[in-house]
């Protein structure tokens, strides 16, 4: 089995609330917020190591984002990961998904055969939860979305369970295809020591976009269908009345304001 | 925008093992696809989400939102309903103002499935050309609206929480980023149609009024590949007594509750005053509570006349969810807790010496705070 991981580093969210938005210029400040992987992202990468401890193969893990991400994938690569890639150029950033999915599949389509590819269902940051089936769509493979389960992989065919409203659904698709995974799928496991060791003399190759043959109108800002206008925190404050002191005078008070609001 | 680029796919999709070079031929497709005129492209769209031939209520909230877009752009408001044998829920999207329904039936279609849905939808629009188009951002809805969007070459916002008109004619959308704690606004200026899915709570649905639309039956193309993929089973849990996104009252329980007999008084409370229990992240981890009353940006968003918040802090991803509840009653030992930002009245106490007594006046209570005030929507 030739698995594929596409991971999103992204700026650590125990840190989110140091992110400031600058008035003037509307830039989110983010500098020195360091990038790691998400817990979707983590249980993709064990997803796909626990595949290939049960059927053979390799896992290849795949990001598209800034050069200080390296230090996302050589983690990736110590949890048990064979191969890194890291596609990072300036040219990629401001990519939306349509982008930066495209941006996945060519160099995806550069590895040649694969078999499965696994993505978290949505990144800790943007959290739109699209690339995943765009860049099934790009491949022309088949996907699910919200996997909590691969049951089977047999005969070329791969069984899943996926999330839906109301429940879940037991779906058959062949490969090569595309899931992306929620939290219930695994616990991730944790780097050993022996892993880190190991993670040094794994290849991690860097691809730019020349090297993926892209051109700079297709990718970024540029060849982005979406457009990020105005940024703005939100407004959410209420004037909240304060209550502290006796508990029995406190409920009296609570009762009068759920009198209010069901009146 | 064609249908060639389709073909092209079909060749080599789906062969176990062979080489997926094509994504270089699809790249060169796409480049060579001009932009739009964006003239030609008129109307605002809805997909209309059913299950087993029952409307999903989102879709009715997106129909109500695409009625006040098609105004400002002086446009028609269609719906794309697919399955088999749901002619009925046709009717019933006219009667929630649609002015046409584009309804595409086959058996291939009676249960959702990525492949055969993009292409009825992608076929459709290239043929129709609709200025925007609204998905729930439900699991089938987002993973369609994906793959529809990468596919006829457009942009898409996830979890809209605004949709408006802005002076450029443009549908401009507004999300939320880095878990809620920022809002920001996209545009997608030279793409066709302008694609955003919507959470199920964010919009109002409006009401059914005798409507004098039409149903416009689609052809469906079915291609062999696309149904390579089945769909073995459906399970389907058994729905809360108390749908929380349903309730007039909803009591949530955050991570300040310590252990599950504590969780209990969450649960009492909202049985006397006859309402629904949600809660954060937390209390699911720990399996107080069910993924369906999670309540925040990536759970539900609810709109009570009541929300009760216990041991909630009131991060920015939760409190995206409840902002639009009428009164916001917050109860935390921590004065400094970011809920109280976001609450009508403040409760700083330990939960546990409150809720026995509040529980206990409630009760004792034959006013009309309980039994029939608290009910459920219509």
């Amino acid at each position: 089995m030739n698995i594929v991981v596409c991971v999103k580093p992204a700026p650590d969210p125990k840190r989110w609330d140091s992110i400031q938005l600058d008035p003037i210029t509307k830039a989110l400040q983010r500098e020195g917020i360091p990038s790691v992987l998400g817990p979707l992202d983590k249980r993709a990468l064990e997803e796909g190591l626990r595949i290939k401890e049960k059927y053979g193969g390799k896992v290849a893990v795949m990001a598209m984002a800034p050069p200080s991400a390296k230090d996302n994938l050589v983690e990736a690569l110590a949890m048990g990961a064979d191969e890194g890639y890291l596609l990072t150029d300036r040219a990629f950033a401001g990519s939306d998904t349509w982008a930066t999915s495209l941006v996945l599949s060519k160099a995806i389509g550069n590895f040649g055969t694969f078999d499965l590819i696994i993505c978290g269902s949505y990144s800790l940051d943007g959290s739109t939860g699209h690339v995943g089936a765009q860049l099934a769509e790009f491949l022309s493979i088949p996907n699910v979305s919200q996997v909590f389960a691969v049951e089977r992989i047999e005969m070329g065919t791969l069984r899943t369970k996926s999330l839906i409203e109301s429940g879940y659904r037991v779906l058959e698709t062949p490969l090569p295809a595309l899931i992306t995974v929620i939290r219930e799928i695994n616990t991730p496991r944790f780097t050993s020591l022996l892993g880190v060791i190991e993670a040094e003399s794994k290849p991690l190759m860097k691809w730019s976009a020349s090297d993926l043959g892209i051109s700079p109108e297709e990718i970024g800002l540029q060849g982005s269908p979406t457009q990020t206008g105005d940024v703005f925190l939100p407004e959410m404050k209420r004037r909240a009345e304060m209550l502290s002191g006796e508990p029995g005078e406190m409920v009296q008070e609570i009762i009068r304001k759920i009198r209010q609001a069901l009146a | 925008m064609d249908n060639n680029k389709t073909s092209i796919i079909s060749d080599s999709s789906l062969h176990n093992g062979q080489p997926h070079d094509i994504s270089r031929a699809i790249s060169a497709e796409i480049c060579e696809n001009p932009r739009p005129n964006l003239k030609e492209w008129k109307g605002i769209w809805v997909f209309a989400e059913q299950e087993e031939g029952c409307l999903a209520e989102v879709s009715l909230e997106l129909l109500s939102m695409a009625q006040f877009l098609a105004k400002k752009r002086r446009a028609e408001v269609s719906v794309i309903l697919l399955g088999d044998g749901v002619e009925s829920l046709a009717e019933q999207l006219l009667a929630y103002g649609a002015d046409r329904v584009f309804l595409a039936e086959h058996p291939t279609l009676k249960r959702y499935s990525t492949l055969p849905y993009a292409r009825v939808i992608s076929n459709l629009i290239t043929e129709i050309k609709p200025e925007i188009f609204l998905l729930p951002g439900t699991s089938l809805g987002s993973d369609l609206a994906a793959r529809v969007a990468a596919r006829v070459n457009t942009g898409l916002s996830a979890h809209c929480t605004n949709l408006d008109i802005n002076d450029k004619g443009e549908l401009r959308q507004v999300v939320p980023a880095f878990g809620g704690k920022v809002m920001a606004t996209i545009l997608c200026p030279k793409h066709r149609p302008q694609m955003a899915t919507v959470r199920p709570g964010v919009f109002r649905k409006g009401e059914a009024q005798k409507k004098r639309g039409m149903i416009e039956r689609v052809p469906v193309e079915i291609r062999p590949e696309d149904l390579k993929q089945k769909v073995l089973e459906v399970h389907r849990g058994k729905r809360p007594a108390r749908a929380i996104e349903e309730a007039d009252v909803v009591v949530a329980g955050g991570a300040g509750i310590g252990d599950k007999d504590d969780w209990k008084w969450v649960e009492r409370l909202a049985e006397v005053l006859n309402g629904a229990v949600g809660g954060t992240r937390p209390p699911l981890d720990e399996g107080w509570i069910s993924e369906d009353q999670m309540i925040g940006q990536s759970g539900k968003t609810i709109r009570p006349k009541l929300y009760i918040g216990i041991g909630i802090s009131g991060v920015i991803q939760h409190v995206v969810g409840i902002q639009d509840a009428k009164v916001i009653i917050a109860i935390n030992h921590d004065p400094k807790a970011a809920i109280f930002q976001t609450a009508d009245l403040g409760v700083v106490s330990d939960f546990r010496k409150i809720l026995s007594i509040l529980v206990e006046e409630l009760e004792k209570s034959t006013s009309s705070i309980r039994g029939d005030r608290a009910t459920l929507r219509p």
